[in-house]
């Protein structure tokens, strides 16, 4: 199993969202984080007072698949997360150990369903 | 009149004499006494007091009115903290609403406006005694005393709260408390009572004061100057995210003072007349000004028009027009709104040149933008507007007026600079006035109150330091998390 974890602009969870429905992909969860990369920073002026931002609102999508579809997920997020801006984000594939159903106590892939 | 023949006079007022002079003193007050809008009455003086339903009406809904802005104020600033510092700066303000009312019953109101000296009323209305439905023969003569008493409640309320933006983020509440219950008393009633106060020394002058731009704005802005120096600095790292964490808030807070500002102005008219509309009308004109204009400066240099900046410039609009708002024509109120952005725009940039950490821009926006009222008023006063009042420089009267308005700014902040040195100094040696740096850290909404504004982390209730610190709290040392952990493990 694979963990497809996604750094995405704010504005395009609903596109990759849909793109990955449409490969049969449900399942995942979604975290509000800043981050920094090569994308710059702005400056805001409170009454005159300066506060540059560097951290940066992203998403971040969490998709735990079987190795065999790892690929495909990172592939269809890729496309329907980019814009061709500096600040699209970032796709790291992650092997997993173990998964588990708590409700059911179901292990392995057949937990990911 | 000189203050010397005031005093002479209010000697001479047995009540077997009373009703003769009162007859001569209203003929002298028409002709000589300055303008302030609780004087303006003293045109009336010679009538009988009769209770007018107009007026009450009238000036019991501006009573409500400015109280309301307290709430407001607690708003405005309130949204310009931290989110661990919200219920902080929300209490700063509510419990002026409840410290000063007591105080204002018990001596507030006596030392304000009962006869005394020239620089302070008497003790003849201590817990309001003879403060009753009938009207009193100098103050709003056409309304029930209580009424005219409870109007100046809220702006003795209100004037100690505008203080507490200078200090939010790491003042503690104790100091806070006894500080503007100190403050009301020593700087608050005396300077009311110069001002408006019967045979008071700056209405004897002929300094001109509508509704409070010195009582209030001077007084509570230079006084917030002193008390954030002494005070010192807020300990942040410069990684700290500073900014205001809910920016709707102070947009609601700066309506809500617009709003409850029509009371204050108009209902210092204390009469439903014209010269309230004029103030009604002049009020509303100088805020819509001030707004725009500081969002137009803002346009200019960074491009950008910002809300805080629209809030910013309307409550200093507000707070310029405050002196004048008896005395001036729309058209001064335009140029009155206009100026005190500019002014205090570039007032507040001096802040971070200067080195003083004045949290919310009090100096900035109270001091600096009431110092402005105070002279504009002096330079835009009309007679054609208020009887009472006086011409200004541009309306023919010379210099005579701006020079008697420099005095009374003059007097108003060495009364809020003194008062406040003499307080801050004594509670900073025995209480003090800071939190520890650790509970700036935490937060003072946890830290002071115990509780916390909004779930989450950015409330500062997060897990480990608040342990520790319920456990300081238990013990009543000041122990940091660190330590308490290990109390906790022995």
């Amino acid at each position: 199993m694979v963990k497809v974890e996604a750094l995405i602009r704010p504005q395009k969870l609903d596109d990759v969202k849909n793109a990955l429905n449409e490969i049969g992909i449900k399942g995942m969860t979604v975290t509000e984080v800043r981050g920094q990369g090569k994308q710059k920073g702005f400056t805001q002026h409170y009454r005159g007072a300066e506060y540059t931002v560097n951290l940066l609102q992203k998403l971040k999508l969490e998709i735990v698949v079987a190795d065999d579809e790892a690929e495909m997920v990172a592939k269809t997020i890729a496309k329907s997360a980019r814009t061709g801006e500096i600040g699209d984000g970032k796709i790291f594939l992650i092997p997993v150990m173990e998964a588990i159903r708590i409700r059911t106590g179901e292990e392995g892939e057949t937990a990911l369903a | 009149m000189s203050p010397k023949q005031g005093v002479l006079n209010s000697l001479k007022t047995g009540a077997f004499l009373r009703s003769a002079v009162r007859t001569l003193r209203a003929a002298i007050l028409c002709v000589v006494i300055s303008l302030a809008a609780r004087a303006a009455f003293a045109q009336d003086a010679a009538a009988e007091p009769k209770i007018d339903t107009g007026d009450t009406a009238w000036l019991l809904a501006s009573a409500a009115l400015v109280m309301f802005m307290t709430p407001g104020l607690a708003l405005f600033y309130a949204g310009m903290v931290r989110a661990k510092n919200v219920l902080n700066t929300l209490m700063m303000s509510f419990v002026a609403l409840s410290v000063v009312t007591i105080l204002w019953v018990v001596i507030g109101y006596s030392l304000a406006f009962s006869k005394g000296t020239p620089f302070i009323g008497g003790l003849e209305w201590i817990g309001l005694k003879g403060v009753g439905q009938a009207p009193d023969d100098f103050y709003a003569t056409t309304t029930p005393h209580m009424v005219f008493m409870v109007f100046q409640l809220m702006f003795a309320i209100i004037t100690p709260a505008l203080i507490s933006g200078a200090v939010a983020d790491r003042m503690k509440f104790s100091a806070y408390v006894l500080f503007i219950a100190l403050w009301s008393l020593v700087v608050y009633s005396p300077l009311a009572h110069m001002v408006w106060g019967e045979e008071g020394y700056l209405l004897s002058l002929g300094a001109l004061d509508f509704a409070g731009g010195t009582v209030v704005h001077i007084s509570s802005g230079f006084s917030a100057l002193v008390l954030c120096i002494l005070l010192g600095k807020r300990r942040t790292s410069s990684a700290e995210d500073m900014r205001p964490h809910n920016l709707p808030l102070v947009l609601i807070g700066a309506g809500v003072l617009w709003f409850g500002w029509f009371g204050f102005n108009a209902g210092s008219a204390v009469a439903s007349n014209g010269l309230a509309a004029s103030a009604f009308v002049v009020t509303h004109v100088a805020a819509a000004t001030a707004g725009f204009v500081w969002v137009l400066i803002e346009w200019i240099i960074y491009k950008k028009p910002t809300a805080l900046g629209l809030a910013t410039g309307a409550v200093a609009g507000l707070v310029a027009i405050t002196p004048a708002s008896g005395f001036v024509e729309p058209i001064p109120a335009i140029v009155i709104g206009a100026g005190v952005s500019i002014i205090s725009f570039f007032a507040i940039k001096l802040k971070s040149k200067l080195g003083y950490d004045d949290s919310l821009d009090v100096f900035g926006v109270h001091g600096v933008g009431g110092t402005w009222g105070a002279l504009a008023t002096g330079l835009f006063a009309s007679k054609a507007v208020n009887s009472a009042g006086a011409d200004g420089l541009f309306y023919g009267g010379g210099v005579e007026l701006l020079g008697k308005q420099v005095i009374g700014i003059l007097v108003a902040v060495a009364l809020a600079v003194i008062g406040t040195l003499v307080i801050g100094l004594i509670l900073k040696f025995t209480i003090g006035l800071q939190v520890s740096e650790g509970e700036e850290q935490t937060g003072l909404d946890l830290t002071q109150h115990g509780e916390t504004g909004y779930a989450g982390l950015a409330s500062g209730d997060t897990g480990l330091e608040a342990n520790g610190l319920s456990l300081a709290m238990e013990s009543g040392s000041a122990v940091t998390s660190s330590e308490a952990s290990k109390v906790q493990k022995s």
